[in-house]
């Protein structure tokens, strides 16, 4: 089994949904030939940003084997995720790749009490043979989030707090011991003051543990501040990828300055500058059909071309960037706007 | 509830054991029968055994819909269509109809016990439907993505996360049931096709009609077990609404304070 | 002169279930002035009572909340109105829509799905002024949408026809049909994307500029704030830990909790460590005593833990509720 010493790599991977009725309905392409790896020896944080509707989350399912593919692979250390079939193959494969969901009171069955669900891990992925050998590999695996058995036994998951409890989920996705972690707007259902401890949370994982983290987010703020890479999703589309830095402080492809600049500053200083007119289309289902680049309709720079055929991924300093300013098609308007 | 201090008599009684025909009297209650049986005991035998019916029915018929329904829900796919064809197949069948002619053909044999069980294998397709699509609701919950995740199996997960939620469902449909099956046996007894040598409300209104009790003027003999079926349905109602209300899932967590 | 001054309002939560009652003290001594032309923002985190504010103050007072002391008085231009005392007629004749409005997250609950947005318009307008000229009444709702920078087609669409940012501005748009003195504005770009939302809240600034009106506006996400609050209330566990400007809340907060709030928003271009506060925000069912931030606070004294902290003016315009600043130690 060769692994190219990858531990995941996306290839080419298009997801298309059928919507509307038996006979006619459309094909919406929620994934469109995205790509991407992540190294197996050098853990990261690789976030996947994009606003509703870009495909992050369709992408992420299909990372957890939630969802097959219409076209291209999806191989988890060197393994093709459709070729998983048996029960077993999935425990094995899901003891090393975990999942950690956005609304923790959603995460957690309200009827249930969360310790019960950490018992269930360690026992069915045989970290733990009885009870008693469970909850010390809980515990473990909650002293690792800063919190311990004593503090969640007996308790509902209303009893605790949203960032408490996002961190028990955390906790949870660690017992198996995983190599990756697909965290999935974990944040943004939680209180300010809460934050930061959970998104320091996965830092601490890459750190000591040697987690890999993909972190889907529509926050621009949080990717930047814990991603090491990210990747900037458009209606299906990988539109922008590259070293976090690069990408948001120096955003080549327009669509990412747009949202770098649309994301509000928390400090009163840019007001002016941010209260700068935009455009705003009515409707929204119109980009998904559209030939040639998503974000034709709304660029500033569009040319001809833009609207005929999908933009070439181009490598731009250290970034990849999907748009025709960068294929010698328009020199003078990316020059421009990358000053 | 105060109700079903009903369903404890102390007398056993045949017939002609008391003079027939009295009316209501602080010695005869509800009063006596053509057949000389003091009706209010004789009623204290066919509420027990028509809520047995009932209740028998009902567990019966719980149990078919929440297997159907809670599989059929969980898994989808091919099983599921299977088991919502056959679902459908059975809320289609004319129940009367049916219970008419196995009535007939069962004739002798028939007795309270086997009505239960055919009306338990009629009593679940509604109700299996309805706790197949409560499950699939759940099983797009986060919750239920994080039991698969946590490497559990899909019996547990059905036991332990969506059980839960459908149990006050249950409860709900249960009284339904209860008083469906109540119903359907006093139909069949009015009609003379259940075992009639077995006191029950139905087979009380099949006896007053045979005497005709109207004519002769013994008004008590079809007011009294209509009464009771009255009150007692009434009671079965308020009685389930309090057990539903408590053992909702949203009732439990305002209980722990939620 | 002040358009709405609202004193000392303690409003709970009681509600009973099988004999176990429970308190919630939702808002608990909170006493602040809003002033014509000027947007209040309103910033805390779940279950700040931030919501319940709303509802006292928009007149939505319903069991099991309560309102247990203090008053909300407002004064459109010499039409004053006692809002714990006036009658549901009154309200909603008088003071609903035309002098306080309401923008709220999702607006999908002020549209009417299976009508078209000119009937919600014209169902609204009817209520409070009948229609008699009908050409009238679509010439002016035309207007009234082309001033706000929305096409007309949208009037003749249906809501879920638009996009989650569009029909957001057209909530915004009906909520403005009458001019109100007070737009109540209560998480309004929560769910949208943020290209939406810088769209959204630029809208609302636009009116506010244009109309000289008061917009009150909810949100948890300081950055909003930032941009668009002239001034912004922080709200802990049910009462005011400080308001101010929005320069000065952003550049020498007082209270530690607003101190905290600010320096852990993470930003593009800056990556150094950020901390979160130890524990959680109290249930408010059952809140520490004295300062209801003493459990968290890093710098927490004695007195913190028994008394109270007072809200004081430190310099015009700006309040804290901080023994720490009462001392003189800040």
């Amino acid at each position: 089994m060769s692994t190219n010493g990858k531990l995941l790599d996306v290839q080419h991977v298009t997801v298309e949904f059928h919507i509307g009725g038996l006979v006619g309905g459309t094909l919406l392409t929620a994934v469109n030939d995205a790509s991407f790896s992540l190294e197996s020896d050098k853990p990261e944080i690789f976030t996947l940003a994009g606003e509703s509707g870009s495909g992050k989350t369709t992408l992420s399912r299909l990372l957890l084997r939630d969802l097959e593919p219409t076209k291209g692979k999806v191989l988890f250390e060197g393994r093709d995720l459709s070729t998983i079939r048996k029960r077993s193959e999935f425990t094995e494969f899901i003891k090393k790749v975990q999942p950690v969901f956005q609304n923790p009171f959603e995460t957690f069955n309200p009827l249930r009490r969360v310790e019960a669900y950490l018992l269930d891990t360690a026992i069915n992925f045989g970290m733990a043979s009885n009870r008693r050998d469970a909850a010390e590999v809980v515990d473990n695996a909650l002293r690792n989030v800063g919190l311990s058995l004593d503090e969640v036994r007996q308790r509902y998951p209303h009893e605790l707090s949203g960032g408490q409890i996002q961190r028990v989920s955390v906790a949870r996705a660690l017992i198996s011991k995983p190599r990756l972690i697909l965290a999935d707007e974990p944040v943004s259902m939680v209180d300010a003051s809460l934050r930061m401890e959970i998104v320091n949370l996965f830092q601490k994982l890459r750190d000591e543990q040697q987690v890999s983290v993909i972190y889907i987010t529509h926050d621009l703020a949080t990717a930047y501040y814990i991603s090491d890479r990210i990747a900037i999703m458009l209606r299906g589309y990988i539109v922008e990828s590259g070293p976090v830095e690069d990408v948001l402080d120096r955003p080549a492809h327009p669509y990412t300055q747009l949202l770098k600049e649309s994301v509000p500053e928390p400090t009163p200083k840019q007001r002016e500058s941010w209260a700068k007119h935009i455009a705003l289309g009515a409707t929204e289902v119109k980009e998904y059909g559209r030939i040639g680049c998503k974000f034709a309709g709304r660029c500033p720079q569009v040319m001809d071309i833009c609207r005929k055929a999908d933009p070439p991924d181009v490598q731009v300093g250290r970034q990849t960037v999907k748009c025709y300013l960068y294929s010698g098609h328009g020199e003078n308007a990316a020059a421009g706007s990358q000053s | 509830m105060i109700l079903l201090s009903y369903n404890s008599p102390y007398d056993p009684g045949k017939s002609f054991v008391v003079p027939w025909d009295l009316p209501p009297s602080q010695e005869h209650l509800f009063g006596t029968t053509s057949r000389g049986q003091d009706l209010f005991w004789w009623l204290t035998f066919a509420v027990r055994n028509s809520l047995f019916l009932g209740v028998l029915t009902a567990i019966i018929s719980r149990i078919i819909a929440i297997l159907i329904g809670l599989t059929a829900g969980y898994r989808g796919g091919w099983l599921d269509r299977v088991l919502m064809s056959l679902n459908d197949t059975f809320v289609v069948l004319p129940l009367l109809p049916i219970l008419i002619l196995l009535g007939f053909l069962l004739r002798d044999r028939m007795n309270l016990f086997y009505l239960a069980v055919i009306l338990g294998l009629f009593g679940w397709p509604f109700d299996a439907r309805l706790i197949r699509s409560q499950v699939l609701s759940l099983k797009e919950r986060s919750f239920t993505r994080t039991a698969v995740y946590s490497g559990t199996s899909a019996f547990w997960i059905t036991i332990n996360e969506h059980l839960p939620f459908v149990l006050p469902i249950v409860f709900a449909t249960t009284i339904n049931n209860i008083l469906w099956s109540i119903g359907m046996e006093v139909t069949l007894s009015v009609l003379g096709l259940s075992d009639l040598t077995t006191p029950t409300l139905g087979t009380a209104l099949f006896w007053a009609n045979q005497h005709g009790a109207l004519v002769a003027g013994v008004w008590w003999w079809i007011a009294a077990p209509a009464l009771v079926t009255i009150v007692l349905f009434l009671g079965l109602y308020l009685l389930f609404t309090s057990i539903n209300e408590f053992i909702d899932p949203r009732t439990r967590l305002r209980l722990i304070g939620g | 002169m002040t358009l709405l001054s609202v004193k000392n309002l303690r409003a709970y939560y009681r509600t009973e279930v099988y004999g176990i009652s429970r308190t919630v003290q939702a808002v608990d001594g909170v006493s602040f002035d809003l002033l014509p032309n000027e947007i209040y923002g309103v910033a805390g985190e779940s279950s700040c009572g931030k919501t319940t504010l709303i509802k006292v103050i928009s007149g939505n007072t319903k069991p099991p909340l309560k309102v247990l002391e203090g008053s909300v008085n407002y004064n459109f231009n010499d039409y004053k109105v006692d809002m714990l005392h006036i009658s549901q007629d009154e309200l909603r004749q008088n003071v609903r829509w035309k002098e306080i409005s309401y923008v709220m997250q999702g607006s999908m609950s002020v549209l009417n799905p299976v009508r078209k947005v000119i009937e919600t318009f014209r169902d609204i307008v009817d209520t409070h002024e009948r229609i008699t000229d009908k050409k009238k009444f679509l010439e002016q709702t035309r207007a009234h949408v082309n001033r706000l920078g929305l096409p007309t087609d949208v009037l003749n669409a249906y809501p879920h026809q638009l996009s989650g940012g569009m029909r957001q501005r057209v909530a915004i748009a009906l909520a403005t049909v009458f001019q109100p003195a007070l737009i109540i504005a209560d998480e309004p770009t929560t769910a949208l994307d943020v290209v939406v939302q810088r769209g959204v809240l630029q809208m609302i600034r636009e009116i506010q500029t244009t109309s000289g009106n008061t917009v009150l506006l909810v949100t948890h996400d300081m950055a909003v704030h930032a941009n668009v609050a002239d001034r912004v209330m922080i709200m802990y566990a049910g009462r005011i830990a400080e308001e101010a400007p929005t320069e000065t809340i952003f550049d020498a907060p007082l209270h530690p909790y607003t101190q905290h709030l600010i320096h852990s928003l993470p930003m593009i271009g800056e990556k150094s460590t950020k901390a979160s506060l130890k524990g959680a925000p109290p249930n408010l069912a059952d809140p520490p005593g004295g300062c209801r931030f003493h459990p968290r606070c890093p710098y927490v004294m004695d007195v913190c833990r028994t008394k109270v902290p007072d809200l004081i003016s430190v310099k015009e315009r700006h309040r804290v509720a901080c023994h720490l600043v009462e001392e003189g130690a800040l």
